[in-house]
Parts: C-alpha cells; sequence; structure tokens
C-alpha cells in the first residue's frame, strides 16, 4: 500500500467504493466515470440498502434535512441523456435540464421517495407540477424566500424548513430531533469546510488538479451520502496538494453562468486545457452556504439563517446586498483571474439577462470576457474551443 | 276612437321601442368603448407623468400592490401592458431589435424587451411616453418581474421591492386562513407589506394615510366581485364576451384601473352590460358553435387575426386562464376587510396572488373547473417562446387532462411578441383540421 492509497476505513455507508485502494490518478479516474454514469449506481445501491432518496432539483436544498431523516438527498440536475420520455411532456423554447431531469425519472434511472424544486425560475416552478402530475410521491416547491432582504424572511423561512421537515418525515418514517439536524449540520459543515479547501487549490494552485476534476469532486456530493464525501475529500485533497505538477504559462480564467443547468464534462475539461479555471458558480447550490452553520441553539433556525445571512450569489436570487456584477468582479478580483467565460444555458431566461450585465459591468471594468451558450447534452466542442482558444491567445499575446 | 287608441298605443310601442334601443345602444358594447376610452387616459396621465418629470411606481399584473401606491398618489405604469401595445400596434420587432442590439438574447422574454427598448428611447412608445421609475414593485408570480425589475434597479439607480408571494407548495396544498401553514406566509407576506409602505414614504416623502389606503380597498373590492360575477355570467349559452378579446380589454382596465373610483364603477357598468345581454340572449358572436377555452398568453401579434380563425368557424372564447392569472387572481372575488386593512390586504394578496400562480402551473385543474361550470368544447393551448411561467407545463397538463377527459383539445406554439415565431398560414391548417375535428365528433355524438 502507498502512502496515496486509502486505507478503507470503518464506515456506515459504502455507496461508492470505486475510488477506494487505488491512486489518486486512479481515484479521480473513478469519480469522473460515476459522474458520467446516467444509471446512478450510488443512488440505486442506496435504494437496494432500503433508503429512502429526496431528490432536489437546483440551485440551493438543505440537505442537512433529509439528512437528519435518514434519506440521501440527491441533486437532480439532468445528465446526458436524450429526452425519450420527458420530451412529450415538454414544448419548444425550454433548457435542457428540465426535460433531462424528468427523463432521469421517467426512464428510472433514478427512483425518489420525494421531489423538492424550488422558485429560482418559471420552468422549475412549473417543474414541481409537471412531476406531480407524473409520479404519486410527494412532489413540491420549497419556496426559499425571494426577499432576503426583509426582516422577516429568517423568520419565514425557518417555518417553511419545519413545513419541509415534516413532509419529508412522513416519507421516511422517521422522527428528527434537532440533536440529530445538529449532527447533520456538523457533517455538512466539515464537507463545507472541505469544497472551500478544494476551491483554495484551484484558485492558488490550478495547475494542481484539472478542471474536470475538481468540478468532478464538487459534483459528488450530490449523489453519494455526505460522509462517503468527506471521506473521500479528506483523502484526496492532501494528495492534490502534494503533487509535483509545474505551472504552465496560462491564463486564469473565471466560468459565470452555471448556476443550474451544468456544462458537460467535455465541456469542461476542454475548458481546462486552454486555461485555469480558478474560480466558478458549477454547482454553487452545493457551496452555497459559505462559512460553518452555526451549530448551537436552533437548528432548523440556524440553517435559515445561513441561507440569508452567509451565502453565495446567483441570477436566481435577488438581494439587494449582493449585486451580481459587483459579485462577479469580487470573485475576479479574489481569484486573480485576467479574463471571464459568462456563459449561459441555452433558453435559460435567468441567465441569458444576466449575461448582458455582467458583460456591461466587464467591459466598464475593462476585463477580457467571452459570450457563450451551452446545452448540458451538447457533444460537440470543436467550435466554441476554437473559439476560447483564440480568445485566451488574444489575450496571451495582446 | 279605436283608431285612436291604435295610435296612441302604436305611440306608446315605438317610445319603449325607441327607449329600449337607446339601452341597447348604450349597454352593448360599453364596456369596450368607455374601456378604450379609460385607456387613453390612462396613457395621457403617464405621459403628462413624463412631461413634467413627475413620479411613478412599476408594477406588474399579479400583484400590482395599486392599493398601497395609489395611497401615495404614486402613478403605476404596467410594463408589461406597454409592451404588448407595442404587438398589437404590430411595431414589436422594431422594439425587440433594439434590444437584441443592446446584447439581450431572441430567446428571453418579449415583453422584456420591448421595455428595455423603451427605456432606452427615454420612454417613447407608440401611446405616448412613458415616465421613468421612482421605484419598481412585483410579485413572485412570475421570476422574470425580478429579473427585469434588476434592469431598471442597474438603469435608474431606483429601489425595487420584491413582495415574496409563497405560492402553492403542491397540487393538494389548499391552506386556509387560520391554518398553521397559511398564517406562516401570511405573517412574511403582512411585515414585507410594512416595509413597502416605509419604502413608499421615503420615496414620496409623504406620510402614510391609512383611511386613504381603506377608500382605495373599497374600489378594489367593486373590482374583485365584479370581475368574478362577470366570469360567471359568461356561462350563460351563448356567451356574453369573448373571453380573449373583450377580455383583454376587461384586464387592462381591472388591473390600471385597481383602487380607483373610475375603475369601481366601469366595473359596475360591465356588470350591468352582461346582465342585459345574457336577459336578452345577445352573444359575443352571431352564431355560437363552438364554446372554447383559452390556455396561455395571446397571441399579440396577430390579435384580431388570431381570434377570427376561430370566429370564422363559429368558435369562441367563452373562458380563459389568462383571465385568471393576468388580473392577479381577482377571480378569487377576495373582498378586503376594511377594518383591518393591512392584514387583509395580506390575506387577499397571499390567496389571490396563489391562485394566479395556480393557474399557470396547475393549469389542468382551472381547465377542469371551466369544464364543469362552461359547457366546453376544446382547450386551444397557446404556449409562448416569451414566457416559461405560463408555457412549461401546457404540454403535460394537456396530456393530463386528455387522459382524465374526453375533451378536444389544440396546441398552438407562437409568441406574444415576436412575430418572427408566428406562423399564421401553419397556425390556419391546424385550427381548421381542429374545427373539423370538432365537427366529427359532434355528428358522431349525435348519431350515438
Amino acid at each position: 500500500m502507498t502512502n496515496n492509497t486509502f486505507n478503507s476505513a470503518d464506515n456506515s455507508t459504502n455507496v461508492f467504493p470505486e475510488w477506494r485502494n487505488k491512486d489518486l490518478k486512479d481515484a479521480l479516474c473513478a469519480c469522473r466515470d460515476l459522474l458520467e454514469d446516467t444509471s446512478f449506481p450510488t443512488v440505486a445501491r442506496w435504494r437496494e440498502n432500503g433508503g429512502k432518496v429526496i431528490g432536489h432539483f437546483q440551485v440551493y436544498f438543505p440537505e442537512e434535512l433529509a439528512h437528519a431523516a435518514g434519506a440521501l438527498p440527491v441533486k437532480m440536475r439532468g445528465t446526458q441523456l436524450d429526452s425519450t420520455h420527458a420530451d412529450s411532456h415538454f414544448g419548444s423554447y425550454l433548457c435542457s435540464i428540465i426535460k433531462t431531469t424528468l427523463e432521469v425519472s421517467l426512464s428510472k434511472n433514478i427512483t425518489l421517495d420525494m421531489f423538492v424544486s424550488h422558485p429560482i425560475c418559471d420552468a422549475a416552478r412549473n417543474l414541481a407540477a409537471i412531476w406531480g402530475r407524473n409520479h404519486d410521491y410527494p412532489c413540491q416547491i420549497l419556496y426559499l424566500p425571494q426577499n432576503p432582504n426583509s426582516s422577516h424572511s429568517v423568520e419565514y423561512l425557518k417555518d417553511e424548513y419545519s413545513r419541509l421537515l415534516e413532509t419529508i418525515t412522513a416519507v421516511t418514517g422517521s422522527k428528527v430531533t434537532d440533536a440529530d439536524i445538529t449532527n447533520s449540520i456538523n457533517v455538512f459543515n466539515e464537507n463545507r469546510e472541505l469544497m472551500r479547501d478544494l476551491y483554495d487549490i484551484k484558485r492558488e494552485t490550478p495547475w494542481l488538479i484539472s478542471a474536470e476534476d475538481a468540478y468532478a469532486l464538487v459534483a459528488l456530493s450530490g449523489i453519494i451520502p455526505r460522509e462517503e464525501h468527506n471521506e473521500l475529500l479528506r483523502w484526496a485533497l492532501p494528495l492534490i496538494k502534494e503533487r509535483s505538477e509545474r505551472q504552465q504559462d496560462r491564463i486564469r480564467v473565471v466560468f459565470e453562468g452555471a448556476f443550474c443547468e451544468q456544462p458537460p464534462l467535455d465541456m469542461v475539461r476542454m475548458l481546462g486545457q486552454s486555461c485555469y479555471v480558478v474560480d466558478d458558480d458549477f454547482l454553487i447550490g452545493l457551496r452555497w452556504i459559505t462559512d460553518d452553520v452555526p451549530n448551537t441553539g436552533n437548528p432548523i433556525y440556524n440553517l435559515a439563517e445561513s441561507y440569508i445571512e452567509r451565502s453565495s450569489y446567483s441570477p436566481v436570487q435577488h438581494d439587494n446586498r449582493k449585486l451580481k456584477e459587483e459579485m462577479l468582479l469580487t470573485r475576479v478580483r479574489k481569484s486573480r483571474a485576467e479574463a471571464v467565460i459568462v456563459a449561459a444555458a441555452k433558453m435559460c431566461e435567468p441567465g441569458l439577462e444576466e449575461q448582458v450585465a455582467y458583460t456591461y459591468a466587464l467591459d466598464e471594468a475593462g476585463i477580457p470576457y467571452f459570450v457563450s451558450e451551452f446545452e448540458e447534452n451538447m457533444t460537440s466542442f470543436e467550435g466554441i474551443g476554437l473559439q476560447v482558444e483564440t480568445f485566451l491567445e488574444n489575450i496571451l499575446f495582446a | 276612437m279605436a283608431e285612436k287608441n291604435q295610435s296612441n298605443g302604436s305611440a306608446e310601442n315605438n317610445r319603449v321601442k325607441a327607449q329600449t334601443d337607446d339601452l341597447h345602444d348604450t349597454l352593448v358594447g360599453r364596456g369596450n368603448r368607455d374601456g378604450a376610452q379609460l385607456f387613453r387616459d390612462w396613457f395621457e396621465e403617464l405621459n403628462h407623468t413624463a412631461e413634467t418629470g413627475g413620479q411613478s411606481a412599476y408594477v406588474f399584473v399579479m400583484g400590482s400592490f395599486n392599493e398601497i401606491l395609489k395611497t401615495f398618489d404614486l402613478p403605476v405604469v404596467f410594463p408589461e401592458i406597454n409592451s404588448l401595445q407595442t404587438a398589437v400596434r404590430r411595431v414589436s420587432h422594431e422594439f425587440l431589435s433594439e434590444a437584441e442590439d443592446y446584447g439581450y438574447s431572441p430567446d428571453i422574454c418579449g415583453y422584456v424587451k420591448a421595455d428595455v427598448a423603451v427605456q432606452l428611447r427615454g420612454g417613447d412608445h407608440p401611446m405616448g411616453k412613458i415616465p421613468k421609475p421612482s421605484l419598481a414593485v412585483y410579485t413572485n408570480a412570475c421570476n422574470t418581474y425580478i429579473k427585469w425589475a434588476e434592469i431598471w434597479e442597474r438603469m435608474y439607480k431606483i429601489p425595487v421591492f420584491t413582495i415574496d408571494v409563497p405560492g402553492s407548495r403542491d397540487v393538494h396544498d389548499n391552506s386556509a386562513p387560520g391554518e398553521r401553514h397559511f398564517e406562516n406566509d401570511r405573517r412574511y407576506v403582512e411585515a414585507q407589506i410594512h416595509e413597502l409602505i416605509k419604502l413608499c414614504e421615503k420615496v414620496t416623502g409623504k406620510k402614510f394615510d391609512i383611511d386613504k389606503l381603506r377608500e382605495i380597498m373599497g374600489h378594489a373590492n367593486d373590482i374583485s366581485v365584479s370581475w368574478k360575477r362577470i366570469l360567471e355570467l359568461n356561462q350563460n349559452r351563448p356567451s356574453l364576451f369573448n373571453a380573449l378579446t373583450d377580455g383583454t380589454i376587461y384586464l387592462g382596465v381591472a388591473n390600471g384601473f385597481r383602487g380607483e373610483e373610475a375603475g369601481g364603477r366601469y366595473f359596475k357598468e360591465l356588470v350591468e352590460e352582461m346582465e342585459y345581454k345574457a336577459k336578452h340572449g345577445i352573444g359575443a358572436i352571431t352564431e355560437e358553435k363552438y364554446r372554447l377555452v383559452f390556455v396561455g398568453v395571446p397571441c399579440y401579434p396577430i390579435f384580431r387575426r388570431f381570434n377570427e380563425m376561430f370566429s370564422e368557424w363559429g368558435g369562441t372564447f367563452i373562458h380563459s386562464t389568462y383571465l385568471w392569472f393576468a388580473s392577479g387572481g381577482a377571480n378569487c372575488g377576495f373582498e378586503y376587510d376594511l377594518k383591518n386593512p393591512i392584514a387583509s390586504l395580506a390575506e387577499g394578496t397571499l390567496l389571490s396572488v396563489r391562485d394566479a400562480m395556480d393557474s399557470m402551473f396547475h393549469q389542468e385543474r382551472a381547465v377542469e373547473n371551466m369544464m364543469k361550470d362552461f359547457s366546453v368544447d376544446g382547450v386551444i393551448y397557446h404556449p409562448i417562446k416569451s414566457c416559461r411561467t405560463v408555457s412549461t407545463g401546457l404540454a403535460d397538463g394537456r396530456r393530463y387532462l386528455t387522459d382524465k377527459h374526453d375533451i378536444a383539445t389544440l396546441f398552438l406554439e407562437s409568441d406574444m411578441m415576436d412575430r418572427r415565431v408566428v406562423s399564421e398560414a401553419q397556425m390556419k391548417n391546424r385550427i381548421d383540421a381542429f374545427f373539423e375535428g370538432l365537427a366529427s365528433r359532434r355528428r358522431h355524438k349525435e348519431t350515438v
């Protein structure tokens, strides 16, 4: 056993054994393979062991509540499946993620016990109703506050989380105490800290981890139990830091526009081969809370207060304190990025609208940017790859 | 003598007939005539406000909070209505192009883009000059409202205020006043109303007058009660008004004049007109063959022609989900308790805006309700590129409806603003085929 091979620990769950007893390179390869596996084997294994599964759509979901009830919270974010079952449930002019997320369920690639959507956009709110017409388990909207500046928003959200927990426990048949939720908060606090550590590596030493490996490490948290994810990161991050890869002469870039629909892993790989993606909003919902959630006092209040008071930004939340173009410029400054890829998923109303504001702000700040649209089930990247390389070369040789 | 009596009787008959004719001429079509006049008056006021640099509030149809804003004498601007007017007047493409040149995608809401162009033109609009906003107030009934308001926030550095109205959590959620979950939501909405009042005081420099709010809410009550009654009256056979064409005029007044005495009066008179038409068997069209429900947002680039393609076959729109959601849920007929105005405004907002959202996200339930009471022959779905709020669930809702009910449906995709995706010829082919199917279905039923 070498020092970069995992020695299997005594853990309560083990739905993702494929990375264990491998060296870092092969373990990361296993992570990417799992991420691209449209049969979602880890979720299937969880169910085979009798576990309940709570599917939650993008962007943010208080996973701690599902975790405290003993269920597996699964990030439903589409996948690279053809919408053979879902297509007839939708008209035209819609983003891909809405269709493929439903496809994942209709095709039985994932079986849920409950589905939750959020008022992030008009399509997502419709998705809960569509889901409800096609499934006989609870399909709900979690009404996260859209006026976070109201003095009553935290109190409202605490009540809304309590309501959600009632539905979750009706599904799981379990009783949840404050101590259970606090325990879950601790598990997720560790996870948040590890994710922040991973992003520190991206920002400070991006040559030590490829863009797609960093992406996969984050994304897996949406489909495996968080304890296992913590275990994986606790093992992998020190090994990544010890790598001896040398820095290359590449432009440092922020990728913005993947708060909901995700670019395919191949596109992330393509970008990572052309530049250092030093910060991004990939799967920002999994990293929404930016600091530890307090673990003393009322845990549901703590979760609600953290959603409002210690959280990131995205085009689907209006907060007077977080003007989005200023937040983007802060992200660029903090990561010492030299350019921004301002992307949006095709047909994504909030993303496409935000693109305009971002580009005007970047123009004013004199920061080069590249505007692009993507789709999660796109398969050809030659065109966009060439455009990105040309854009980066223009900066490099300006 | 007999001749004289006959002559007197004839004169009396003529007098009664003349009076009846006068009454007929006064009442029938009055809603459309007066509605158009009110619209002109409203835009003249806006034009005056713009010319004199007065304050205004930008609001939206689903939860406008006219009640609060008019307490502060703020003229209200409905950018949705401004935008659709550009399409009805067949110039929306000029506005859309201008916004797209500015950077907005062809795939986003056409209303947003037309308004962006109006703002870039300094308020110049085909109906007059639109004043700049002093603040914007909007609910979350449509998420694009929030993104739209952010544009003004950036352009004008004005305060924008989201009144967050939690909607139904699922199709079975009908929590009612007094119940724990409802009261949680109501307290949240009420807190935000208090915060909005403080903001209005700051923006206008005026002190809040609760008695004035009561008066305005009383006028809003008149509209809500009448709106509900008018919709019910269209159960009449023949139907009394066309939900798509006439209904859009009524909607404009219901939104723009909510909380005004003129609005309340208009709707009381509209009820009078509809009751007169019901009593005298006066229908929206001469020969009503097929009673249709419209689901979605109208096709404004060919507004009249779209309707003609149905009326040519004897089809008339007796109801629509548009009359529910675009009235902000006024179809609920919620009457404010004027003794307790703020709490009642919160409750009414929660119930009405939630209903408006339900009639988009759970449109199949709205249509099922209409089918119960309105003798419906067919349902026309009109999903549009511009609006995911209304359109995302329509294909699935249609599947649900046709699985559960023996009802003819038609699914026509186009847009409410962008004539580039409106294909009239293709639409006509499909509409003709739909009516041929309806006729065949009717013949089959008659022979069974």
